[in-house]
């Protein structure tokens, strides 16, 4: 077992010691609290593990830009990933947990937005633009080639896109 | 030139302009919390710093929320790390103590960090007017939907969130807030507004 | 002295830039011929002022000159001289300068290979890219003006942001962005200079344009792998792309460059899509700027944006000019540019260009909409929404898998008519492949959809795109008698435009393939350990041996040394850290990435005991992910094929 060689600035002491915190936390997460007192069965630890995986990447790490829960090393998100697994664990639904974490921070969190109400045109323009792009193209191309050559083209057909 | 089809296509373009332009007003950092108005997620934790005078608390002692009913709290998340809680440092307690006679509770909640570091921080400091909290885990601070530090939440006395500032915060702004919320509190003391 | 000389440099540049791209024009529209030289000495003088303006920056970085305000912000005598160098484009301003630096550099050269080309199209299109440059040293000479008089000047610098400085790739990552984003504007300004002109030279702005095109894609293509790779080395999250606005703002006008690319053949064999291909280049230009205004505005928060300024106004008073002005311009063309198409067959490889287009354009629609819906959200409902990978995967992959399929198809297809056995015949042995690898794929753990399916439709063009090259090479063989390699250099070398594009396809299914592999079969642990425990993930054991700190002039260091174990023998060791820089709150995650043909032992420094008696460590098993940067390294080699000049390679 080795010390650590002493720093020079107790500044940069300090600013490591942000990351001491971490290092006894995922291992050390108390377990649901009584789970006796549960009317639902213990998940297996390997569906436990899925599903908190996976709604840690639908959230978004509020410390990061972009990031998942997931995906983020960041000590916020560690901490935030083993709340979701002790909520799995305690036999929270998924919309329970996205629930709760929706309640403190916001529709920001949710790193995909609700596909509800404005937020359906995030979803439905891009595919309007690909449907209409799609007919486009599909009637240029039966135009172009029809036999009887070009006649009869009256609208600007130069574009196969939107 | 088709100057009927120059004016369509501008006509598409201008929106787009102006989506980006009225952008730029806003501040992508700051984003609104779902939080005030909403009664305010329970704590317990721990002291390790006791504090001064009318907010000192006995270290190991453990602060709910609950017991605090009745009270304004100040709570304020913090860190050593964190630049931005140095230039805040001196209001709090300063406010802290203007408010001292009144029903209000300061608490201070150690964001991802270590005691010893926190104590140290303070200790540079000249101290502080208050206790300050261990939240091992981050679970407070992510049951109070914090984006980093500092924020600072006002209880009102019936427990909810009355207020939330992002960022450091300044003595007058905090009193003011604080005796609004007790101005308001007062009335409904004697006979409440009903819900 | 070097600020003074800087600044009258900039100043100068913007009125030799105003005086090139504003009054030469109108003097030449007005029948003044000896106004296309002065145009000409404008675009070289340019040149020179702005490159004396950046050599005045470098000079002073290196020479720790912090009475220059760019200097003071971005400078540190302890950063080493190399990360001193490399900060110029390291901030805002400095980012600027650069930029307006590439700028001068590409007009100079555009117009110098141009320069006995007779017409009025080069003298209008370096008007046009001198107007861009006008802009940019309003800038410098502005709101972005990296000269600044600091007084007192203070001892010492910050040194750059630490992101930047942790990795070599920053040196390379930017410069390539900017060739590529600026590159963009050469064919844009001759797209223009079309328009201006006349209908009549409609094709030589393509044909004059296509190499530098091509040049500027390249980079673009190699600053988005670089990017990734840099983003893979440093953020420490393991992962190489999330769909940051930042990284969207550099992929936005990839695609439809790309699209360009393609369909800009369609032009160049059947005089078609004459009006479509001046939009791709509008658009792909306008999009390069928009990501820059996005990245330097502040406007949509992201992982290196710069802080906010009055700088996001001028972007956005430039967008709002090149964008209508454009529209103007083109939609009041289109008359002029309406060629009435004529289509042989729906199958042939015109119609798989169509498609092509219609899903790249698609594609950028989704991407950019995606980027910018957060700002509509909070325009209409007042609620900040997030628009993450989950959006963006759910949304674009379905067009990548089409895509993909597209890349297999055309290569196979002939111009003009195409017949549906020999089709059949050509897509059998690739959907054998496909089939091969997908089953390979579920074997190794595969379990995504998309995931299966990417691998399926990289195995199945890859294979029609190599069928290409096999029938070529047999044919010379047949015909000439060459042995295999002469056969594969002659057939290159007589189409290289054609073979550059099927080798730049192959690169993209290489890096499909890793993204594919990466992305469904990666797994990861994370474990305390005490020194001498081993944490195991899957074939992987790795020793923690210590846990270490050292001081570095501009950083601290903390790093823990871990083994890796094969039957209980050390064979490899790393070494994830932690930087700590004295301006920064947070230390930098550094990971070790361990790296092989088939895959990557990326580590992690998580946390550890300040007595050093722990350390938590995590390990990422990243299969294929050198596919991914060896893929972008043949995207390159495919462009460089392709826009190679014939006469050196003859």
């Amino acid at each position: 077992m080795t010390a650590l060689p002493p720093l020079r600035r107790a500044r940069w002491l300090r600013l490591a010691g942000i990351l001491l915190v971490g290092a006894s936390l995922p291992a050390q997460q108390p377990r649901s609290a009584d789970p006796a007192g549960r009317a639902a069965p213990a998940l297996p630890d390997s569906v436990v593990e899925a599903r908190t995986t996976a709604l840690a990447g639908s959230l978004r790490c509020p410390v990061c830009q972009g990031l998942s829960i997931q995906d983020s090393p960041s000590e916020l998100a560690q901490q935030m990933r083993a709340l979701i697994k002790s909520q799995v664990a305690e036999g929270k639904s998924d919309a329970e947990v996205r629930g709760y974490f929706l309640s403190k921070y916001g529709e920001f969190i949710l790193l995909e937005p609700r596909a509800r109400g404005f937020n359906l045109l995030a979803y439905l323009l891009p595919a309007a633009i690909l449907a209409l792009g799609g007919v486009i193209v599909a009637l240029n191309v039966r135009r172009w080639t029809r036999p009887s050559g070009g006649a009869g083209a009256q609208t600007g057909g130069s574009s196969p896109g939107a | 030139m088709n100057w009927k089809r120059s004016a369509v296509a501008a006509a598409v373009a201008a929106p787009f302009i102006v989506l980006l332009a009225w952008g730029l007003t806003k501040d992508p950092r700051e984003i609104p919390s779902p939080l005030p108005g909403r009664q305010a997620p329970e704590f317990a934790l721990e002291v390790f710093i006791p504090g001064e005078g009318a907010h000192a608390r006995n270290v190991g002692d453990t602060v709910s929320l609950a017991a605090l009913r009745g009270k304004v709290v100040v709570l304020n998340f913090w860190a050593s790390w964190c630049l931005e809680c140095v230039t805040e440092h001196q209001d709090l307690s300063l406010a802290a103590r203007q408010l001292a006679g009144k029903p209000v509770q300061f608490v201070g909640v150690l964001y991802n960090d270590v005691k010893d570091a926190g104590r140290q921080w303070v200790a540079q400091r000249g101290g502080e007017a208050y206790p300050a909290l261990d939240d091992p885990g981050a679970r407070a601070a992510i049951d109070y939907g914090l984006y980093g530090v500092p924020e600072t939440f006002v209880i009102d006395p019936s427990g909810k969130i009355a207020y939330k500032h992002t960022g450091p915060i300044w003595a007058g702004l905090l009193t003011a807030k604080v005796d609004s919320i007790l101005a308001a509190a007062t009335p409904a003391a004697s006979g409440p507004k009903g819900e | 002295m070097t600020r003074l000389i800087a600044l009258d440099a900039l100043w100068f540049a913007l009125a030799v830039s105003a005086v090139g791209g504003i009054v030469a024009p109108i003097a030449i529209a007005r029948g003044r011929r000896e106004w296309v030289a002065i145009a000409r000495a404008a675009v070289y003088s340019n040149f020179a002022l702005v490159t004396v303006a950046i050599a005045a920056m470098i000079f002073a970085l290196v020479t720790h000159d912090f009475s220059i305000s760019y200097v003071a912000q971005v400078g540190s005598r302890a950063t080493p001289v190399f990360f001193t160098i490399i900060s110029v484009w390291g901030a805002l301003e400095g980012s600027i300068l650069f930029w307006a630096w590439v700028l001068a550099l590409y007009s100079a050269l555009v117009v110098y290979a141009n320069r006995n080309r007779p017409g009025n199209l080069v003298p209008y299109a370096s008007a046009v890219l001198l107007v861009i440059a006008l802009f940019f040293h309003v800038l410098l000479t502005g709101p972005a003006n990296p000269f600044h008089l600091v007084s007192p000047a203070p001892p010492d610098g910050p040194g750059p942001n630490p992101l930047l400085q942790n990795h070599i790739l920053m040196a390379v990552h930017p410069p390539l962005l900017y060739l590529g984003y600026v590159g963009m504007s050469v064919p844009f300004a001759f797209a223009v200079a079309a328009l201006i002109t006349g209908a009549k030279q409609d094709e030589e702005w393509i044909r004059l344009t296509r190499r530098w095109t091509l040049l500027a894609w390249g980079f673009l293509s190699a600053a988005i792998v670089a990017g990734m790779w840099w983003s893979y080395e440093v953020l420490g999250w393991g992962g190489y792309w999330a769909w940051d606005p930042v990284e969207n703002a550099s992929f936005i006008p990839w695609l439809t460059a790309t699209a360009y690319l393609h369909s800009v053949m369609v032009q160049e064999r059947r005089g078609m899509l004459k009006l479509w291909n001046v939009n791709l280049m509008v658009v792909t230009f306008v999009l390069t700027i928009l990501g820059t205004f996005l990245t330097r505005s502040g406007i949509i928060s992201s992982v290196h944006a710069f802080t906010q300024g009055p700088i996001g106004y001028y972007f956005l008073g430039f967008i709002a000019l090149v964008l209508i002005g454009s529209a103007v311009l083109v939609a009041g063309s289109s008359d002029k540019l309406h060629t009435e198409g004529r289509l042989d067959a729906p199958l042939s490889r015109e119609t798989v260009f169509l498609l092509n287009n219609l899903l790249l354009t698609a594609f950028m629609f989704t991407v950019l909409i995606g980027t910018l819906f957060p700002l509509v959200a909070e325009a209409f409902r007042g609620v900040k929404v997030s628009v993450g990978e989950p959006f963006f995967n759910r949304m674009t992959l379905p067009l990548v898998v089409a895509l993909l399929f597209l890349m297999g198809v055309g290569p196979a297809l002939p111009w003009r008519r195409g017949d549906w056995p020999a089709l059949r015949r050509k897509m059998i042995p690739g959907a054998a492949v496909g089939v091969l690898l997908s089953a390979l794929a579920a074997a190794a753990g595969a379990r995504s959809a998309y995931g299966i399916l990417a691998f399926a439709l990289a195995g199945f063009a890859a294979t029609l795109n190599i069928a290409e090259f096999v029938t070529g090479v047999r044919a010379r063989r047949t015909a000439h008698g060459e042995t295999v390699p002469v056969a594969l250099a002659r057939l290159v070398a007589g189409n290289r435009r054609r073979y550059g594009g099927y080798v730049a396809h192959m690169g993209i299914f290489v890096a499909a393939i890793g993204v594919a592999a990466s992305s469904t079969l990666r797994s990861e642990r994370e474990a305390t350990l005490k020194p001498g425990e081993v944490l195991t993930l899957g074939s992987v054991n790795a020793r923690l041996n210590d846990v270490w700190a050292r001081e570095e002039p501009q950083r601290a260091v903390i790093g823990a040394t871990v083994e890796l174990l094969r039957d209980g023998q050390p064979y490899a060791t790393m070494s994830p850290r932690m930087n700590i820089y004295p301006m920064s709150q947070q230390p930098v995650p550094t990971p070790d990435v361990r790296s092989t043909p088939v895959g990557d032992v990326y580590m992690n420094l998580m946390s550890f005991a300040q007595d050093g008696s722990t350390a938590t460590i995590k390990i990422i098993s990243e299969p294929l992910v050198p596919w991914i940067w060896t893929g972008g390294g043949i995207i390159c080699l495919g462009a460089l094929i392709a826009g190679w000049p014939a006469r050196r390679l003859g």
